[in-house]
């Protein structure tokens, strides 16, 4: 009975675990073709280790298009992703303590069109933001880009209100019999104990927006604007034959950001994705 | 919330402070920057769209009023109506083999083991990075004609597919990928199983039902308002494929993976025929509206709902 169950547990394990190696594969080749060349990448090897170690694809990929090295794109998709990724938190959470927290006239309205929002793809409002930002002459800059996540997240919203349900109100009605006005209870109460919400928040849009293609691609007008994700695409569709080597060598830099934010913050990414979930 | 409209302690009785501390001024101050990026990032857009749908507006001429012919022309367009159709296919196929999967995963994961949060991790991994370039560039390679897929079928003996290049074969390589990022979906999941009281497994044992009758009986109906969110959630994201595809294919073989988005990119960014993309922008707003409230109606035959029985 007992080494039935060993056993059992042991299949179990094996079963987990390399299924878990096989979904994650695609990224590990990625990784050892950032080493390999051409022929090496294309003869359909299975084996990550590389032959040679080929570090010379990373100077190589980092040299980039026409004199514009990937320092200028890391560059630009830092500049956008910090702004975008502090504009959402900071609005977001504002707005998030108003409809959690206040009664007034048009709470629940608000609400609702904030869900509204959420189940909005964003791709139908693609053409008439286009239109829009075209009219106002932001085509063609990174403003299209960043201003938008000042006015709050409706995703990031639902989440910290969810938070904010389990921050019991004892706690603002303590606060405002000591003093504090509703304005002060969201910065020395709610704030403070919405930290793992807010790291949560943090850390998706942070990826989100680094990996956002479809944005640059749109407002991006000039080379020298290009962010990563659209810098890397462009070894593909060079005319002359695609070098696999730097390609991937870029794509593996280009997820870095997001391998040190997963390394990192994990737990709290689980935690935020697993509540946001909940009572949906 | 507070049975204290005015809270004592706010100091002074100027009107000022008054109007300052009232909870509609603190609501609407708070609120400000969503009705704010409501007005001007969603609803002016999405009006303005609506008039250029009824004119021939290219972003170069003055637009003129063509009425209903952009819409009229929608249908006739075979290019829009098989975009419909393709991405119609991709969401049904690729929605319920994403959940399918997160579900899975997600209940053997349920095991008490010091490895599962790794293993959680490692599952999770694909949907953080799944949506950049880089993986799909990855993807694009791994599916080619020569591509290390059909090298290794190959190698085994078995057929080989021209993944990229057959109009049946090329929406399997996109939503493969898509259904590879299941980790999200299945971390929400493994939340809701979380919140199933051990005591109504207890209870189903005493009276001894199986491991099947626990599942379809206990762990489906307890976890029904979480897969409903789950759906959701994927059926708006799925609609909206666009790198993935963007890339990969480009829309080809003969418009095999012409989703939606990617078509109104063409039509709109590409060609700038903007009356005709803002058209289609509201066509799908009504197809997606309507496919969000069917979902919802339903669900009150399927979602179980603890406060309602």
């Amino acid at each position: 009975m007992k080494t039935k169950k060993i056993v059992l547990r042991i299949i179990y394990h094996i079963f987990i675990a390399g299924l878990g190696f096989v979904m994650i594969y695609p990224v590990l080749w990625m990784i050892s073709g950032s080493l390999k060349d051409n022929s090496e990448i294309l003869s359909g090897s299975l084996n990550l280790i590389p032959p040679h170690w080929r570090w010379e694809n990373y100077k190589t990929g980092w040299a980039g298009f026409g004199k514009i090295t990937f320092t200028t794109y890391f560059k630009n998709s830092i500049i956008i992703t910090v702004i975008a990724t502090l504009g959402t938190v900071i609005s977001s959470s504002l707005i998030a303590y108003s409809l959690a927290r206040i009664k007034f006239h048009g709470n629940k309205l608000i609400f609702t069109i904030m869900i509204a929002t959420m189940l909005l793809p964003g791709q139908v409002v693609m053409i008439p933001q286009y239109l829009i930002y075209n009219r106002i002459g932001w085509v063609g800059t990174i403003l299209p880009l960043v201003v938008p996540h000042f006015f709050g997240a409706p995703f990031f919203i639902y989440m910290m209100m969810q938070f904010m349900a389990g921050i019991p109100r004892e706690l603002d009605e303590a606060a405002i019999i000591d003093g504090c006005s509703k304005y002060s209870v969201y910065s020395r109460v709610i704030i403070p104990l919405l930290k793992p919400a807010l790291i949560s928040t943090i850390i998706i849009q942070f990826y989100w927006k680094w990996d956002d293609y479809m944005g640059p691609l749109l407002y991006l007008g000039k080379p020298q604007a290009y962010t990563v994700s659209i810098a890397v695409k462009l070894f593909k569709d060079a005319t002359s034959k695609t070098d696999y080597g730097p390609m991937f060598a870029m794509s593996t830099l280009s997820m870095i950001p997001v391998f040190l934010i997963f390394l990192f913050f994990n737990r709290y990414l689980v935690d935020g994705i697993s509540t946001s979930g909940l009572k949906g | 919330m507070s049975k204290t409209k005015t809270p004592a302690v706010v100091s002074g009785r100027t009107p000022w402070n008054r109007f300052a501390y009232n909870n509609n001024t603190v609501g609407y101050a708070f609120a400000a920057p969503f009705i704010i990026g409501f007005l001007a990032f969603t609803i002016i857009p999405m009006l303005t769209s609506l008039y250029y749908s009824f004119t021939d507006y290219n972003m170069i001429n003055k637009s003129n009023w063509v009425g209903f012919s952009n819409y009229i022309n929608l249908f006739k367009d075979e290019r829009f109506l098989k975009s419909v159709g393709v991405t119609l296919q991709y969401v049904a196929l690729s929605v319920p083999i994403k959940l399918a999967f997160a579900l899975f995963i997600a209940f053997l994961l349920t095991r008490p083991s010091k490895l599962v949060s790794v293993y959680r991790s490692l599952y999770y991994l694909p949907s953080l990075i799944g949506g950049s370039v880089a993986v799909a560039l990855v993807w694009k390679e791994l599916f080619s004609r020569k591509g290390l897929i059909n090298i290794n079928l190959a190698k085994l003996g078995l057929p080989t597919v021209n993944w990229l290049g057959s109009m049946t074969a090329a929406k399997w390589p996109i939503i493969l990928m898509t259904a590879w990022q299941f980790g999200s979906s299945m971390l929400i999941f493994a939340a809701g199983l979380k919140e199933i009281p051990t005591s109504y497994y207890e209870a189903a044992k005493i009276d001894g039902a199986n491991g099947w009758q626990i599942f379809w009986k206990i762990t489906m109906p307890c976890l029904s308002p979480v897969i409903m969110f789950n759906l959701i959630m994927q059926l708006i994201s799925s609609f909206m494929v666009f790198t993935q595809a963007f890339v990969i294919t480009t829309g080809g073989p003969n418009d095999a993976t012409m989703y939606y988005a990617l078509y109104v990119y063409k039509q709109g960014i590409q060609m700038r025929f903007m009356g005709y993309a803002s058209a289609m922008s509201w066509v799908m707003l009504l197809i997606m509206s309507a496919i969000t409230a069917i979902v919802f109606k339903t669900s009150k035959h399927w979602v179980f709902n603890e406060s309602e029985s």
